[in-house]
């Protein structure tokens, strides 16, 4: 299991993967977005998501919870 | 002169109208974010109005908040400062039919020149040099791969409606362009509102040289002079400087009338600046975009010609002569910006957080525009732009030796800046030389 992980402080702009989606090593969860950059948030490791903790236009800190594949 | 203003922005430039208010004796009216509460700009101004949260949708973007503000404080001109609302034509004309006074262009010329397309078009039939591209926005990817064909690879992919370096994108070839043209219209769709897309071509080796203009209630525009904005990084610049060291007497010359044509092709009015990029293989020069607004580094103009930009749009917006002679605008000494951004100094990611020590170099030549102080949190919602580190010098040696000084003697902890960076910048040989174009941060970053 690896729980994907906010690195900064930052708006969710985007969620482009669901709960229970099959997700490749490297595919793109969630695009953050912090002053005026687009951050894409990407899967490290393949298996299901299991859990998505966000929605677009939450703020998330660093470390906050993004999400849980198994 | 005016008798009040309301600054309808934050930060930095919020600080900078405010002193020039304070300097003239007008009344401020600052209007922040619940996340902007403890920021400098707010404490200076005569009054502060909370208009909503950190969200810019709902605070420096609330064109009815802050028209809500100006109403209950009693300000009579609004000044958008540059970025939000600076170059909203619908906002401006809100503010007018609130019986209020802009601080800027007429919302006809801001609409002019917002859209890049009609800009390059209306340039061209003014008589000023345009680069090749798109007439009309490009509706899908088979018209851009036409279009493509017609202005020859490598073109840049661009936001019509779009400012500030975002939304750009180039490609070497139909493959590239295939996949970019999508990206760049939802992220047009996104930051500015509209998918209109434009292609131009892509200038290998290019110098981004700007013009400051003045437009004067009689008719006359101004130029006062270029700066030259080649340090970049993802479009976007990070230093600027005057006089260009990439701009001969005689190029310079031409430019600086180009850009007059182009303020009077649209009745420009107050402070703008007509955007250029220089061909270093040619020496053309080719017209880009115009700001109807003031820029981020206006003070750089500001430290050689020894004139206060902010108290010009006040005297012209109350209708008032300007304070220095028009027919000559003398220019003295060398003029260099540093942007201090809240990101790393390696890849240049963002990098919110609390300001734990905030300690600004003084001296000769030295000018801090800072838009934070100690204690402060910096968030996600607004642009990286922690201070502007202007030096000026009697030459260009003069003013960058001052700069190595000053970025090593600036203290900010608690998050990351950008300073490091800064210091590499002025220990480079190609930015020393003054022989540098927009490729430059990229070639430091490639070793």
């Amino acid at each position: 299991m690896s729980e994907v992980r906010a690195e900064m402080v930052a708006n969710v702009w985007r969620v482009v993967a669901a709960e229970g989606d099959t997700v490749a090593d490297g595919d793109t969860l969630v695009i953050l977005e912090s002053m005026k950059m687009e951050i894409p948030v990407l899967a490290e490791g393949s298996g299901t998501l299991t859990k998505l903790a966000v929605a677009e236009g939450d703020v998330v800190q660093e470390g906050d919870l993004i999400a849980v594949i198994e | 002169m005016l008798e009040s203003v309301l600054v309808a922005n934050r930060g930095e430039i919020a600080r900078r109208v405010i002193t020039s208010a304070r300097k003239l004796g007008v009344r401020s009216v600052a209007v922040y974010s619940e996340v902007d509460a403890g920021l400098p700009f707010v404490r200076e101004a005569d009054v502060a109005v909370l208009i909503g949260p950190g969200q810019p949708a709902a605070s420096y973007l609330n064109g009815p908040a802050i028209l809500a503000a100006a109403e209950r404080t009693g300000a009579r001109a609004i000044h958008p400062g540059y970025g939000f609302l600076a170059e909203n034509p619908a906002f401006a004309a809100s503010v007018l039919e609130a019986g209020l006074i802009w601080i800027g262009p007429s919302p006809d010329s801001m609409d002019q020149m917002g859209d890049k397309i009609n800009a390059r078009n209306l340039m061209e039939q003014a008589g000023v040099p345009v680069s090749s591209g798109t007439r009309e926005p490009v509706p899908d990817v088979a018209a851009a791969l036409a279009a493509a064909e017609q202005i020859g690879y490598p073109v840049m992919i661009k936001a019509a409606a779009g400012g500030g370096g975002i939304g750009m994108s180039a490609a070497a070839g139909p493959a590239e362009l295939a996949a970019g043209f999508e990206t760049a219209r939802s992220r047009a769709e996104r930051f500015f509102s509209s998918p209109a897309i434009l292609l131009e071509r892509y200038v290998e080796h290019a110098r981004h040289v700007e013009v400051q203009i003045l437009g004067l209630a009689d008719g006359r525009v101004l130029a006062l002079g270029e700066r030259d904005c080649s340090v970049q990084r993802r479009h976007q610049k990070v230093a600027e400087e005057t006089p260009s060291p990439g701009v001969s007497p005689e190029l310079r010359a031409r430019m600086l009338a180009a850009a007059v044509q182009a303020g009077q092709a649209v009745k420009y009015l107050s402070a703008g600046t007509v955007e250029f990029l220089v061909d270093v293989t040619t020496g053309d020069f080719m017209f880009l975009e115009m700001n109807t607004r003031l820029q981020v580094e206006h003070p750089v103009t500001e430290l050689v010609t020894g004139i206060d930009l902010v108290e010009q749009q006040f005297r012209i917006a109350a209708g008032d002569d300007i304070s220095f002679p028009a027919q000559g605008v003398a220019r003295s000494g060398h003029a260099l910006e540093l942007r201090i951004y809240a990101e790393d100094s390696k890849r240049f990611l963002p990098s919110p957080g609390t300001i734990t020590e905030w300690d600004e170099p003084a001296g000769p030549g030295v000018r801090v525009d800072a838009g934070y102080a100690a204690g402060n949190t910096v968030t996600p919602f607004y642009d990286p732009l922690l201070a502007k580190l202007c030096l000026y010098g009697a030459d260009r040696a003069e003013a960058l030796d001052r700069a190595r000084a000053a970025v090593a003697a600036f203290g900010i902890s608690g998050l990351k800046t950008n300073l490091e960076f800064h210091g590499e910048l002025l220990a480079s040989a190609e930015f020393s030389s003054g022989e540098y174009d927009t490729g430059l941060v990229g070639r430091l970053r490639a070793r």
